[in-house]
């Protein structure tokens, strides 16, 4: 047998589970003294992760297992941007880690969201429906406990009730699904199905399970109803890693499996995606504007921006591709930034997170609050910022393939979005308050995140090189 | 030898009558146990797959090991929750949750 493939082409995977192994002997043999320097050992391991993930990556696609991982060099790019989200989650949830009743769980913090990533990993790069079963629950089993980490807080363990039925409901609907397409292809490898599928009424029926087992990961629509709660109720650091990290990765498998395995069903599956993009953004959107507590407010600008995502899958194209993963880049940015300000307020003010809190935050912290106007806008799609060209590419990629209607319903809710935006923003700037929250100094590490978040934001959309470099490799998925 | 469609409307009722207790229990307990029906409906579904129209491989068989392992460990997770819950409410009713909402 031969197992250079995997050497080769399970980087990434081998650095994060050294990773893990290293945090969790740090956790148990570490004293008070060294336990200072958790945060830092481990923003140092994730930058490992992004190095061994992206440093002279394999060109050439292959397979290991027999077939049951595979790997194609954008998959490289998609881990790579994975593991840069979960770095800067990392240093934003310090301040919170260090307060006294999570200062001890900590280890497990991070043993817990490595492994949620490791699982994407294994999603990201299935073959097969076992390995993107196994993978998708292990993204999601630990993703439960790190909902409810804040174990005395009421509102920490709802949500992790509410997150863990709905994900096991999800997984049980999709595995259904899959049932059915074993059933009729007698395979469960993702090129054999392809080959094999004609779209029979049960295979259209699996088709729709197997969508909506997806659909709750990226809280699309129809399957949303857990978002708000659940990102309402975890601790903000979680709530920023749920909305991006494993949003971002659902959405790129989502894509991959519809292109590859469903490529004879496309028009079904246009037609159900098209439905639900319509109904993501829109009912998104009018929920947004009338939020008052800014978590649950990003939760549902999380689920319009799942839609406009989806408005690259359902071009299928390569160009769509390209454009799906920019987007996710931008809005991992922009989300971080926006996120990283929250949860900074909420750390220093005594978990202040309502948006008449902000009320008045331009006077006391002016820098906190023009990195949370640049991140609004960028989410909105404002010109000069980031947030516009990704939305820019998605939009074309639609419109390239005969999608006008839908191009022009989402561009209207575009300009609803700009509305909810806009009212943080004015909260922040315009609106008096006699006792804004007190101005604080953020410490270091929160710092350095947001100054990454920034340079995402202004640089992204200008550096035109990030752009043509996944378009290069956005061939073949 | 029972036909396979037999099997399949084993399945199929136990799937449906999983959904319809997720959607109408009151309780977080029973809830989970209507989840578990679900996922031990497509156990059988992989199962009998396997052995009806493909015996000559075990793909469906291991996908079912697989997928009863798996479940194990999400049951474990949600009954931690919901332990979690109660220490901090008292008791597992759905009613209770209710701090977060719109």
């Amino acid at each position: 047998m031969d197992f250079s493939g995997i050497l080769i082409y399970m980087r990434g995977e081998i650095a994060l589970i050294a990773a893990i192994v290293i945090a969790f002997l740090y956790d148990l043999v570490a004293g008070k003294g060294a336990r200072k320097y958790f945060n830092p050992l481990m923003c140092i391991l994730m930058a490992g992760c992004i190095a061994a993930c992206l440093v002279s990556f394999p060109r050439e696609s292959g397979d290991v297992f027999g077939g049951m991982f595979t790997y194609v060099p954008v998959h490289s790019i998609v881990k790579s941007i994975l593991a840069i989200g979960t770095l800067i989650v990392f240093l934003q949830a310090d301040t919170w880690l260090r307060r006294d009743d999570t200062e001890f769980k900590r280890g497990e913090f991070y043993v817990l969201t490595l492994s949620t990533l490791l699982g994407m990993y294994f999603m990201v790069s299935a073959g097969h429906f076992l390995m993107f079963f196994i993978g998708m629950e292990l993204a999601s089993v630990p993703m439960a406990c790190l909902v409810a980490f804040d174990k005395y807080r009421h509102n920490s363990a709802e949500a992790g009730a509410k997150f863990i039925l709905c994900a096991l409901f999800a997984s049980g609907l999709m595995l259904y699904g899959i049932s059915f397409l074993y059933g009729t292809c007698g395979t469960l490898y993702f090129e054999d199905m392809a080959s094999r599928l004609d779209g029979s009424a049960l295979q259209i029926l699996a088709l729709v399970f197997f969508f909506s087992g997806l659909g709750f990961k990226i809280s699309l629509v129809p399957f949303h109803l857990w978002t708000a709660d659940t990102y309402q109720g975890a601790p903000t650091a979680v709530t920023s890693y749920l909305s991006v990290v494993s949003k971002g990765s659902a959405a790129f498998v989502l894509m991959a499996v519809l292109v590859k395995v469903f490529a004879p069903m496309v028009e079904q599956w246009q037609m159900i995606l098209y439905v639900v993009i319509i109904l993501s953004i829109t009912v998104a959107n009018l929920f947004a504007i009338r939020q008052q507590n800014l978590k649950r407010f990003l939760a549902f600008s999380s689920i319009s921006q799942a839609g406009y995502i989806m408005l690259a899958v359902i071009s299928g194209t390569s160009f769509g591709m390209t454009s799906l993963i920019y987007y996710v880049l931008v809005y991992l940015a922009a989300n971080l930034a926006a996120f990283g300000v929250i949860s900074a307020v909420e750390q220093n003010s005594g978990g202040k997170v309502n948006m008449s809190d902000y009320n008045g935050l331009y006077k006391t912290n002016p820098k906190l609050a023009v990195v949370m106007t640049l991140a609004l806008f960028s989410l909105a799609g404002i010109p000069p910022f980031a947030g516009f060209f990704s939305k820019f590419f998605i939009f074309a990629s639609a419109f390239e393939e005969g999608f006008h209607v839908l191009v022009f319903i989402a561009l209207i809710n575009t300009i609803v979005s700009l509305y909810y935006y806009i009212l943080v923003v004015k909260a922040m700037f315009i609106t008096p308050n006699d006792s804004p929250v007190a101005a604080f100094r953020s410490d270091c590490s929160t710092r350095i995140s947001l100054v990454l978040c920034l340079a995402g934001i202004l640089l992204l959309g200008i550096v035109s090189s990030v752009y043509d470099g996944i378009n290069l490799f956005s061939f073949g998925l | 030898m029972i036909p396979m469609e037999f099997y399949l409307i084993v399945s199929t009722i136990m799937m449906f009558v999983g959904i319809y207790g997720f959607l109408t229990r009151r309780n977080l307990l029973a809830m989970l146990i209507s989840v578990e029906l679900i996922l031990n409906s497509v156990d059988i579904n992989f199962a009998v797959f396997n052995r009806f129209l493909f015996p000559e491989q075990l793909e469906g068989f291991f996908f079912s090991l697989f997928a009863i392992g798996i479940s194990a460990a999400e049951t474990a997770v949600a009954i931690a929750i919901i332990i979690n819950i109660y220490r901090n409410m008292k008791n597992i009713q759905v009613k209770n949750l209710r701090d977060l909402k719109w």
